[in-house]
């Protein structure tokens, strides 16, 4: 490798050249092109079918509207106006809202407390301890939704016998008015350690020499994680909220789980993805839940790109 | 770009020496952070504990509130693994075999698809490509969710709908793996080394896979990770796309079975066909991540930029 990297230096007139818009240099160019087109075709292929074709197709759907005596004819924006004024998708709506306010706060703490305690000790156990949290990343979060409903259940769960040894009655952790609470938790229970592998792995990447300078400059413990440590991952806490928050919005798996076990709590629309889900599959309305479901990309998306771009500076994701 | 990458593969814990060497010093101080790890980790483990337990009891004293649903009573387990994979003729299985079968395929095409584009987005510049890149960067923010019901009409309609096919080809799609090998490829791989063999007169499949690939392996292996994970976990896709039992991954066939628990009353069996289910289901991936964690915790930072 040394060899040829003295070689290229000895050349670097001729490729001065070559960069030239002569009829060598253009037509080393276009071959290279052509190549890089040629790496990224298969990922091309895909995105056309499997992204952008469904997020037309739905769009396409949601203008339209089918019933068995006129069959198929185009409505407009009609699905959507019917979509902005259904109090059932509106009270989804506001439940997710909700839900990524409550919950990515309490999700962020966790994982950061959890991960500047980490990366300040260094132990046997604190190693293993990194490991216990981590691990429910790797169960699948409908394993996990099973999990804590059996936890929560009054039938099999130990919240009875737990209440019981402070003399409480049992809590209904399934009821409508704890429903919520017991989703926040499973949820934070779920991600809190992947995220916290994250800021771990972006504070394990700060050099240390600035911790020592900032204990001689008298900053304690405290000060240096509040002003030094993370301000320094500020791109990955960025990173992560945009993840949560795509992923709350999106809110599916762990109520659609917990609805057969908290029956009454968890309604048909709980969420709107899962209004979407029953409109299509209980219901047959393919056109009013492409509706909903493109809303809600459209929400998503529109979110997303408004947080990255007001932190772009900080989160690196751009090109 | 202003990207940076943290490439720190496992990270040698002895830049830390010094540090620890204080920490034995300053013991005393050390209590109060150890009992808040303490307590982390009796949360993080509670479920599993509890799912331990569960599936060693057999029905009567599972629903019998004779015992603590944290302490065991009956020791049953073996019977209930067999309960388990003896029920409706080994379905289970099945479950089990799709769930890797679907992980490994959508897995390992997601990671050879996004290396080859990461790739062609950092060393090529062609026609297009600042706008392409941008339709990744945008595509990564689009929920994946809100395709399933038009991918299923789009599905139905070809007949791909109750084949394995409908799940595979979908997960095959990662552009926030496409980001990630874009990102790596550019810290990773200077341009100078690619101009240099090319010099020497490779051809350009030749410089991807002898010079570029081998400097590549820590990221494929995060971007694998991720992949598999992500196709292992999903529960929405499948869900939609099957109504034939036998094409169920675990997710998919689990949730269904607790929604019919939860109905029938009567068949207290098939809880425990769900506990000890659920049981074994974690076991593959957790192993997994318990062998392969000095690719994990150095790899997961890749999705930590500066």
């Amino acid at each position: 490798m040394l060899s040829s990297t003295i070689e290229r230096r000895s050349v670097t007139p001729d490729r001065a050249f070559l960069k030239k818009p002569g009829r060598l240099g253009s037509g080393v160019s276009a071959r290279r092109a052509r190549w890089g087109w040629l790496f990224v075709a298969p990922f091309a292929v895909f995105l056309v079918l499997f992204l952008l074709t469904p997020l037309v197709y739905a769009f396409i759907l949601s203008l339209q509207n089918k019933t068995v005596a006129t069959g198929t004819h185009w409505v407009g924006l009609d699905n959507y106006a019917k979509a902005f004024t259904d109090p059932l998708f509106l009270e989804g709506v506001w439940l997710v809202v909700r839900f990524s306010i409550i919950l990515i706060p309490i999700q962020m703490l966790v994982s950061l407390g959890a991960a500047l305690l980490l990366d300040s000790i260094t132990s046997r156990f604190s190693k293993f301890s990194r490991l216990m949290i981590f691990v429910p990343y790797a169960v699948p979060a409908v394993i996990g939704a099973l999990m804590w409903g059996f936890l929560y259940s009054p039938s099999f769960g130990p919240a009875a016998e737990v209440a019981g040894w402070f003399g409480l009655n049992a809590p209904q952790l399934l009821s409508p008015d704890n429903i919520f609470g017991s989703l926040v938790n499973v949820v934070t229970w779920q991600w809190a350690g992947y995220y916290m592998i994250i800021i771990y792995a972006a504070l394990q990447g700060i050099d240390t020499s600035i911790y020592e300078a900032a204990k001689i400059d008298g900053a304690n413990a405290w000060q240096t994680a509040l002003r030094i440590k993370i301000p320094m991952i500020s791109s990955s806490l960025v990173l992560i909220l945009v993840f949560a928050l795509i992923g709350t919005l999106q809110f599916f798996t762990e109520p659609q789980i917990l609805r057969s076990m908290a029956s009454g709590s968890i309604t048909a629309s709980y969420t709107p993805n899962i209004y979407a889900y029953t409109l299509a599959f209980s219901y047959s309305q393919f056109n009013y839940a492409s509706a909903i479901s493109f809303a809600l990309g459209l929400v998503v998306f529109v979110g997303s790109y408004i947080f990255l771009h007001f932190t772009r500076k900080k989160s690196g994701l751009n090109s | 770009m202003t990207v940076l990458v943290s490439t720190t593969s496992p990270r040698p814990e002895k830049r830390r020496s010094h540090a620890s060497r204080e920490a034995s010093r300053a013991g005393g101080r050390r209590v109060l952070p150890h009992l808040v790890l303490v307590g982390l980790i009796l949360y993080f483990a509670l479920p599993f504990w509890w799912l331990i337990v569960a599936s060693t009891k057999d029905q009567a004293t599972l629903f019998s509130g004779d015992t603590s649903p944290l302490w065991f009573g009956k020791f049953n387990l073996i019977d209930n693994i067999q309960l388990l994979f003896t029920y409706s003729n080994g379905l289970y299985w099945h479950w089990l075999g799709n769930s890797f079968l679907y992980a490994l395929t959508g897995g390992i095409g997601a990671t050879v698809i996004s290396v080859l584009a990461g790739y062609g987005f950092a060393q090529y510049r062609f026609a297009g490509r600042t706008p392409f890149f941008a339709l990744v960067l945008g595509s990564v923010m689009v929920p994946a969710t809100a395709l399933v019901i038009p991918m299923f009409v789009m599905f139905s309609a070809t007949h791909l709908t109750n084949t394995m096919w409908a799940v595979i080809l979908p997960s095959m799609l990662n552009p926030f793996g496409v980001y990630l090998m874009r990102v790596y490829t550019q810290d990773a791989i200077p341009d100078e080394m690619i101009d240099a063999a090319r010099m020497d007169g490779a051809g350009e499949l030749r410089i991807f896979f002898r010079v570029a690939l081998p400097l590549l392996r820590p990221a494929l292996v995060t971007v694998l990770l991720l992949s598999v994970v992500g196709t292992w976990n999903n529960y929405f896709l499948p869900l939609v796309m099957f109504s034939n039992p036998n094409l169920f991954p675990v997710t998919v066939g689990l949730g269904a079975l607790q929604t019919q628990a939860g109905v029938n009353t009567g068949g207290q069996s098939l809880w425990t066909i769900v506990i000890v289910g659920a049981l074994v289901s974690v076991i593959p991936l957790i192993i997994a991540f318990l062998t392969l964690q000095k690719y994990w915790q150095g790899g997961l930072s890749l999705g930590s930029v500066k």
